[in-house]
C-alpha cells in the first residue's frame, strides 16, 4: 500500500494585484506521478527553484494541488476536515534549524506537537522521552536550544515530528545550512529511524552524498521529475546529471574518466570498495 | 556570543523560592509591592524590611545581583531625594545659602529612597528566582479567568514565550548584520541624532526582513506540527500547587496580617 | 608583503564564566596575490581569525601588519583597512538593503566619501565582476534568487576596490550549480584582478580544485599550513579533528594499501584518475 501517491500533480504559485485580481501564475510543480512505499527511504534531489520543495509541502497539506490529486496514507490533501490526520500521518522538518523550534527548552519543544493533538499528560511526557531518545538528544532535554549545534537543533526538530507517531517524514533541505558533522549526524539519525522504527522517509535535498543510501532517488528539474530510480541507476548517468550540474560522487566520476579513457568498468559505481574491487578485476585480466 | 546571555536575570540557585509556583510568585509580588504603598508608618515598613531580608536570604542570590537592578535608577533615585530634600516645606533644620532643608524633607526623601529601593529589588526578586518561562505560565494560568471577557490570553502568553525564544536569536543577529555593513563602511557612532537615526537603516531594513522571514517560517512550522490555537490542546507541564505553594500563600498572609497590625501599633507617630 | 599576523590571540569574554580562548598564538604570512583556503569545522576560530584581518575586532594580544604597517597603532586608518581587505560575511544577502541592487553596491563606495561619478562606476564594475546581467540592475534585492542575491552582495564589498578579498563560507546553502557558480567567479577575480583571495569553508573538495594553500584551523590553532596535497595527506589526522580530505583521497590511499603502484597525493579527480591510468599502462 503506497503512503504517498500523487496523480498529475500540478501547483502554480498565483499572485494577485490590489484588487485581487490573478496577477500571474507561475507553475511550480507541474504533472509529478509520485509513488511512495511505506517503509521506503526516497529523496528527492535538485537545484533550488526545481519545485521541490514545493512538492514537499504538498504531503503535509501545507499546500494543496492546483491540478491533480494526492493521497497521503489514503486520505486526499484536499479533504479539509483530513487535514490534522494528515499533518499526524506526514510529519515535516525544514531547512532553518532556528525558525521551527517554537519551544524555549528541548522537551518542550518536543512536546508541541503531541500537545496541538491534545494528547494527555503521561503521554505526552513518554512520547517526549522515546522520540528524544530515539535522536539521542535525552541527555539535552533541559536545554535551552538557543545553546545547541545546528546539528543538534535539526535532531531535536525531529524528535519534534516523531513524538507525533507520524507514517512519514518529510525533511525539506534539512541539512542545507549545516557543517558537514552537522549534516552527518542529521543524515544518520534519519536514516536509524528508517531502519529501525520503519518510518518512510523523504529527504529533499541538492546534496549527492545523502541519496546514495535511499531505496529510490527522484530529480526535479522545472517542476518535473526527470531522472528516478535507485541511486546506483540514477548516478551511471554521469553525463545527464553533469549536464544537469548536479553533483557526482568524486569516486564516480573517477570511474566515468578511466572508461572513457578506455577501462573496461560497469556503470553507476558508488563506493570506493566497489571500485577498488573492480579496478582489481580489470588488472587482473 | 549573544546566545550565552541569559534573558532576563534568572539566577538559578534552587532554593525553595525558586521551586515554588510562579502564580505564588506574582501574588507575592504583587501584594509586597501595594503593601510599600498602602502602608506608610515606620513600623510597618520595619516589618517590610524583615520581610524582604528573609525572602532574599532564603532565595540564596547573592545581594550583588539584587543590587544590580538598583544601578538603573540610580539617577531617578538621586534626583527625587535631592528634588525631597529641598521643596517639601516644614520646619527649617539647615539652611544653604538660599536653599534650605526641612525636617519633612529630610523623612520625605529617606521614606521616598527606601521605598524606590524596596519596590525595585522586590521586584527583582521575582525575575532572578522565576525563569521567564515560568513566567509566561505563570501569567498564562493567572490571567485564565480573563478568557471569559474575550482576552486571548493563550495567545499573549506564546507570543511572550516565542519573543523569549527568538530576542537571543535576533540580537545574535544584529550583532552581525553591524559588523557586515561596517565591513562596507558604515558607521554607527558618530553624528548627529537625526544623522545616526539614518545611520541606522542599514542595521534595520535586513533586521525587519529578517525577522519577518523567521516569523513566517514559524508559522508554516507550527501548522505542520498540528498547532491550530488554544483548542483541545493539552498541556505537558500544566501548572499545579503543591504543598510549599499553600505555605507559601499562608506566610503572605502572615505578611499583611503582621502590615496591619504594625500600623496601627503607633509608637512612631506616622509620618504623614 | 600583505598581511603579516605575529602571535595572535583572541579571548571572548576574558575573565568571565563563558571565556573561550577563540584564536591562540596563530602567527601568518599572506603575501600578494595568494589564494588561500582556511578550513575548520564550527567553532575552530576561522571566522573569528578573518573578522581580525579588517580590525573588525581586536585581538587580545599579538599584532598585524598590513604592508608593513601596525593596524594597532595609534594613528593608523582602520577605515582605510576596511576597503582594503574587502571580508564578505556568511549568508552576505542578508546584508542588502537598499530598494535596488546597483543602489545597494553603492553603498561601500560611497562611504568611502567617493565622488557620484566615482561610486556609480565602481558599482558598474563591481556588479560587471560577479557576472550580475544588467537586467538586475535595478531590482529590489529582494525579487532575486539566492545565488543572485549572493553575488549582489559581493558586488557590494567589490565596489570598495579591495586588495585583499575574504569569504567567509561563500557557498553556504547555495545548490551546486550556485556554488560552483560562485567559485569559478571567485577565481576568475583572483586570476583577473590580481587581488589576494582568502576563501573559508569546510568543505575540502570545494576548496581544493581552486586554491595553491590550505591553511587548516583546529581549536583556534594553525593546525597545517602547506599546498591542498600535502595537507590531504594527513587524512587521518584531519579526521580526527572533525574534517576530511575529498573522497579521491580515500581511493588512492586504499588502491595504495591493497598494493596499487599509485601516488596517494591526488587532490582532485582528474590527477587520481591520471594516476590510476598510469598505474594500469605501467602494471
Amino acid at each position: 500500500m503506497g503512503i504517498v501517491k500523487a496523480r498529475k500533480l500540478a501547483f502554480d504559485y498565483v499572485k494577485l494585484d490590489e484588487e485581487g485580481r490573478v496577477e500571474s501564475r507561475s507553475r511550480a510543480v507541474d504533472d509529478v506521478d509520485l509513488d511512495v512505499q511505506a517503509g521506503d527511504f526516497i529523496a528527492i534531489l535538485g537545484h533550488n527553484g526545481s519545485g521541490k520543495s514545493t512538492l514537499a509541502k504538498h504531503i503535509n497539506a501545507l499546500l494543496v494541488p492546483t491540478e491533480g490529486t494526492l493521497f497521503v496514507d489514503g486520505k486526499d490533501t484536499r479533504d479539509e476536515s483530513k487535514i490534522w490526520e494528515i499533518r499526524q500521518t506526514a510529519g515535516m522538518v525544514f531547512q532553518n534549524p532556528d525558525n521551527q523550534i517554537i519551544g524555549t527548552i528541548v522537551d518542550e519543544d518536543v512536546g508541541f506537537g503531541p500537545e496541538n493533538m491534545g494528547i494527555p499528560r503521561e503521554e505526552i511526557w513518554q512520547r517526549v522521552e522515546e522520540s528524544l531518545k530515539s535522536v539521542g538528544m535525552w541527555e539535552y532535554r533541559s536545554h535551552s536550544p538557543n545553546k545547541l549545534s545546528g546539528g543538534q537543533k535539526q535532531r531535536v526538530a525531529i524528535a519534534g515530528v516523531v513524538a507525533m507517531r507520524p507514517k512519514c517524514i518529510v525533511l525539506d533541505e534539512p541539512t542545507a545550512m549545516l557543517d558537514p558533522n552537522g549534516r552527518k549526524e542529521v543524515i544518520r539519525t534519519v536514516r536509524e529511524l528508517n531502519r529501525r522504527e520503519h518510518v518512510t522517509v523523504i529527504l529533499i535535498t541538492h546534496y549527492m552524498e545523502e541519496v546514495i543510501q535511499a531505496d529510490k532517488v527522484f530529480v526535479m528539474e522545472q517542476g518535473k521529475i526527470v531522472m528516478q530510480g535507485t541511486p546506483r541507476e540514477v548516478f551511471s548517468h554521469v553525463e545527464e546529471l553533469k549536464e544537469r550540474r548536479l553533483d557526482v560522487p568524486q569516486v564516480t566520476l573517477t570511474a566515468h574518466e578511466l572508461q572513457k579513457a578506455g577501462v573496461p568498468l560497469p556503470n553507476g559505481i558508488l563506493t570506493i570498495d566497489e571500485l577498488a574491487e573492480e579496478l582489481r578485476k580489470v588488472r587482473k585480466s | 556570543m549573544l546566545r550565552d546571555i541569559t534573558l532576563g536575570q534568572y539566577y538559578p540557585s534552587g532554593s525553595v523560592i525558586h521551586r515554588l509556583d510562579p502564580r505564588v510568585k506574582l501574588a507575592g509580588t504583587l501584594v509586597y509591592l501595594i503593601s510599600l504603598f498602602a502602608f506608610r508608618s515606620v513600623e510597618a515598613y520595619v516589618v517590610a524590611t524583615m520581610f524582604l531580608a528573609s525572602m532574599i536570604w532564603i532565595s540564596r542570590v547573592p545581594l550583588k545581583f539584587m543590587m544590580r537592578g538598583l544601578k538603573s535608577i540610580l539617577f531617578l533615585l538621586l534626583f527625587t531625594s535631592v528634588f525631597n530634600l529641598f521643596l517639601v516645606p516644614g520646619e527649617t533644620v539647615v539652611r544653604i545659602w538660599k536653599l534650605k532643608i526641612t525636617d519633612a524633607g529630610i523623612e520625605t526623601a529617606v521614606f521616598m529612597a527606601v521605598r524606590l529601593v524596596y519596590l525595585i529589588i522586590g521586584s527583582s526578586l521575582m525575575t532572578l528566582t522565576t525563569t521567564p518561562n515560568d513566567l509566561t505560565d505563570g501569567l498564562e494560568k493567572a490571567l485564565g479567568p480573563l478568557k471569559k471577557v474575550r482576552v486571548p490570553v493563550h495567545e499573549i502568553a506564546l507570543i511572550m514565550s516565542i519573543a523569549l525564544r527568538f530576542i537571543p536569536i535576533l540580537m545574535e543577529e544584529t550583532n552581525k548584520i553591524m559588523k557586515a555593513q561596517m565591513a562596507r563602511g558604515a558607521d554607527f557612532e558618530s553624528g548627529n541624532l537625526i544623522q545616526k537615526a539614518k545611520n541606522m537603516i542599514p542595521l534595520l531594513v535586513p533586521l525587519f526582513v529578517s525577522a519577518f522571514r523567521r516569523a513566517n517560517d514559524l508559522a508554516m512550522a507550527m501548522e505542520a506540527r498540528g498547532y491550530h490555537g488554544g483548542e483541545g490542546r493539552t498541556k505537558m507541564k500544566p501548572l499545579e500547587y503543591q504543598k510549599r505553594d499553600l505555605a507559601a500563600y499562608l506566610i503572605l498572609a502572615g505578611y499583611v496580617l503582621l502590615m496591619f497590625a504594625a500600623n496601627r501599633l503607633g509608637i512612631v507617630p506616622a509620618l504623614f | 608583503m600583505a598581511i603579516r599576523i605575529e602571535h595572535l590571540n583572541y579571548v571572548y569574554n576574558e575573565g568571565m564564566a563563558f571565556e573561550k580562548h577563540a584564536v591562540r598564538d596563530v602567527s601568518l604570512e599572506i603575501p600578494d596575490g595568494q589564494f588561500i583556503g582556511i578550513i575548520g569545522h564550527t567553532g575552530s576560530g576561522k571566522s573569528t581569525l578573518i573578522q581580525h584581518l579588517n580590525g573588525l575586532m581586536r585581538a587580545t594580544s599579538g599584532t598585524i601588519y598590513y604592508n608593513e604597517e601596525n593596524i594597532y597603532a595609534k594613528d593608523y586608518r582602520m577605515k582605510d583597512l576596511r576597503s582594503r581587505v574587502g571580508l564578505v560575511f556568511q549568508y552576505p544577502e542578508y546584508q542588502l538593503f537598499e530598494t535596488d541592487v546597483f543602489t545597494d553596491v553603492c553603498f561601500g563606495p560611497k562611504n568611502l566619501g567617493l565622488s557620484g561619478e566615482e561610486t556609480e562606476a565602481r558599482a558598474y564594475e563591481a556588479l560587471r565582476l560577479v557576472g550580475l546581467k544588467e537586467k538586475y540592475y535595478r531590482k529590489s534585492p529582494f525579487e532575486l534568487s539566492g545565488g543572485q542575491k549572493r553575488r549582489a552582495a559581493i558586488a557590494g564589498i567589490l565596489a570598495m576596490k579591495p586588495e585583499v578579498l575574504v569569504l567567509d563560507e561563500p557557498t553556504a546553502g547555495l545548490d551546486p550549480r550556485g556554488r560552483d557558480d560562485i567559485l569559478d567567479q571567485i577565481a576568475k577575480l583572483h586570476k583577473e584582478q590580481r587581488i589576494t583571495v582568502i576563501l573559508v569553508s569546510h568543505s575540502m573538495e570545494d576548496i581544493a580544485r581552486y586554491v595553491e594553500r590550505i591553511i587548516v584551523m583546529n581549536q583556534g590553532q594553525v593546525m597545517y599550513d602547506d599546498t591542498p596535497r600535502r595537507v590531504f595527506a594527513h587524512y587521518k589526522e584531519l579526521e580526527q579533528v572533525g574534517l576530511a580530505a575529498p573522497q579521491v583521497t580515500y581511493l588512492m590511499q586504499a588502491l595504495h594499501d591493497q598494493g596499487w603502484p599509485v601516488k596517494t597525493d591526488a587532490a582532485t579527480v582528474e590527477e587520481a584518475a591520471g594516476e590510476i591510468l598510469r598505474a594500469l599502462k605501467n602494471g
